[in-house]
């Protein structure tokens, strides 16, 4: 019975999980670009709106190739920065046993008080001031500093994991900070830095308002910004939007993929550690 | 609990080294590249947020708006829904998950998907499900069942469940792989100790699991209403804000005000006014993390 009732809410998750999913490839592999159909099944197996995403063969796509460059510089540079500068700042707040290094960490987190979304209006202007409009670097950063926060809590609870008494040892032994930062800090770390890391590519993927606000040009777009003009017509083909979906996709589902054996490991909170 | 914590911290001796001259330049070193983007791209943005939004009159203006308070409204319900459905969800699945057979282990990586998939093509994939008389869901329902469904973002209720549906599917994997964590770390020993006094099924969640897991719980659905009270993405691309722009939030609305409408201060104004609810939990969220420092 129990048995029975494990496996009935199994099915249950896996329907949950892959319906909207399997919305998207009907809509992308309907021949007709028309969401009116009625239909649950593909009519025929037409992939043709991937080999048109291919050869950039519509005119919102002409540029997707770029723009899908752009997307992942964007997500690859925000996962190695928040990587690196929140990795640093909690090596000197906990390892360097900085006076109040907690209470500043903590402060890092009082960012979460004004959410992204909210901190966008200012943030659009004051990227005017600094000439960083149209600019990917602006997104970078903006999608850093949401990702720190985050990035520093994980590290400061996974680094009461690695002994004191290591770093000791290595000064004791004449390693300067950056040495033990380098060879000790980094190497221990390896489980949250991969989760934090893929935690913040994730972010910035799924990241839209700062894109779709700071990013204009089709030269400086990211396909989450390209995506969205297919809303611009009234007779977009559809099935070219989401067959761009699915492509879009890919990236970040792999790379989860790929760490996926880091992460239950590494985004242990301290919380409940015994 | 906390008697353990204290005496550990006293067995062990405190802090033997303090920084000295080389090594407070190490510390600046490593703090400044954090400190100095914080500074430019939050600091000086807040602070001007801040001075945009500062004027009495637009709290006039934005009250006399007889948009604003559904708005409020639609923030409150739409977070107050989604966040606890999310998290009490995700941590009676961690639950089921914690089972490691070889077909649940592969479900775990299934359901994980939605957490992977990038939110603007999940968003879109629950717009085109739901939209008009042919969605998927309204097809699906007519050949299964012979249902005809209903047009589910032509009545507020059903648009706003839509949203909060589709957030719950978003962000509901991520929660579950922390609980799952979190569950992972409790010590077998305590589950057998909880064996021997008997405590199963419902008793031995109420009584062992939750009250360990507590902490985690209370960080996390901190969290994840800080960040959905500022969620932009799921409301502007599954409902739009439809029907006729009464399931907005304060983050779609204070966007249309900004930037559609050309009032930058407004704008500000319309997503500074929850700020009295927001420092409140961000302050607790803090204190909460600090305290589990100090926890077994």
């Amino acid at each position: 019975m129990k048995r029975i009732g494990k496996i009935g809410l199994g099915i249950g998750l896996a329907i949950w999980t892959l319906m909207p999913i399997y919305n998207m490839f009907l809509i992308a592999l309907d021949e007709d670009a028309d969401e009116y159909t009625g239909r649950i099944w593909p009519s025929d197996w037409n992939w043709d709106s991937f080999s048109v995403i291919w050869n950039q063969d519509y005119w919102y796509l002409e540029h997707i190739w770029h723009q899908f460059g752009n997307s992942c510089f964007m997500g690859f540079m925000t996962m190695a920065l928040t990587v690196a500068i929140g990795s640093m700042a909690s090596f000197a707040l906990d390892r360097m046993r900085m006076r109040h290094g907690w209470a500043l960490g903590n402060a890092a987190l009082l960012t979460y008080a004004l959410p992204a979304s909210f901190l966008a209006i200012p943030f659009v202007r004051i990227m005017h001031l600094y000439g960083l409009s149209d600019s990917l670097w602006s997104v970078i950063a903006a999608q850093t500093m949401f990702a720190a926060p985050y990035a520093i809590l994980i590290f400061q609870h996974y680094g009461r994991l690695i002994p004191l008494e290591l770093d000791d040892a290595a000064r004791v032994d004449g390693a300067s900070p950056g040495q033990m930062y380098w060879h000790i800090y980094v190497p221990l770390m390896a489980p949250a830095l991969v989760a934090v890391g893929t935690y913040a590519l994730l972010l910035a993927w799924n990241e839209y308002l700062y894109q779709f606000l700071l990013l204009s040009s089709t030269e400086s777009m990211t396909v989450a910004v390209a995506l969205d003009q297919f809303f611009d017509s009234d007779e977009a083909p559809w099935n070219y939007m989401m067959s761009t979906a699915i492509v879009y996709s890919l990236p970040p589902i792999a790379t989860y993929y790929a760490l996926r054996r880091y992460m239950v490991a590494g985004l242990t909170m301290g919380g409940v550690k015994g | 609990m906390h008697d353990m914590g204290a005496a550990r911290e006293r067995w062990h001796p405190r802090w033997p080294w303090r920084p000295r001259g080389s090594e407070r330049a190490w510390i600046a070193a490593f703090l400044i590249p954090y400190a100095a983007v914080f500074v430019v791209f939050v600091g000086y943005p807040v602070i001007f947020g801040l001075w945009m939004g500062s004027s009495p009159t637009l709290y006039a203006d934005l009250a006399r708006d007889p948009k604003f308070l559904p708005t409020m409204l639609n923030t409150l319900i739409y977070t107050g829904i989604g966040v606890n459905v999310t998290m009490f969800g995700a941590v009676l699945l961690s639950g089921y998950f914690m089972d490691r057979s070889r077909w649940i282990k592969a479900l775990l990586v299934l359901f994980m998907l939605p957490w992977a998939l990038p939110a603007i093509p999940a968003f879109l994939a629950w717009h085109w499900m739901l939209v008009g008389h042919w969605g998927f869901l309204n097809s699906l329902l007519d050949k299964a069942f012979g249902i005809e469904g209903p047009i589910w973002f032509n009545d507020y209720w059903s648009a706003l469940g839509s949203n909060i549906v589709a957030t719950i599917w978003k962000w509901m994997p991520f929660w579950t792989l922390i609980f799952l964590a979190g569950r992972m770390a409790i010590p077998q020993e305590i589950h057998d100790a909880a064996d021997v006094d008997g405590a199963v099924g419902m008793q031995r969640f109420a009584y062992v699991t939750f009250p360990l897991l507590g902490n985690l719980y209370l960080i996390c659905t901190l969290l994840s209403t800080l960040w959905l009270i500022g969620d932009f993405t799921t409301v502007f691309f599954v409902s739009g804000g439809a029907p006729a722009r009464t399931t907005e939030v304060l983050a779609t609305y204070g966007t249309h005000l900004a930037f559609d409408s050309g009032d930058p201060p407004l704008g500000s104004a319309a997503m500074l006014s929850i700020l009295p609810l927001l420092i409140p939990l961000a302050i607790l969220l803090i204190r909460r993390v600090r305290r589990s420092e100090v926890q077994l």
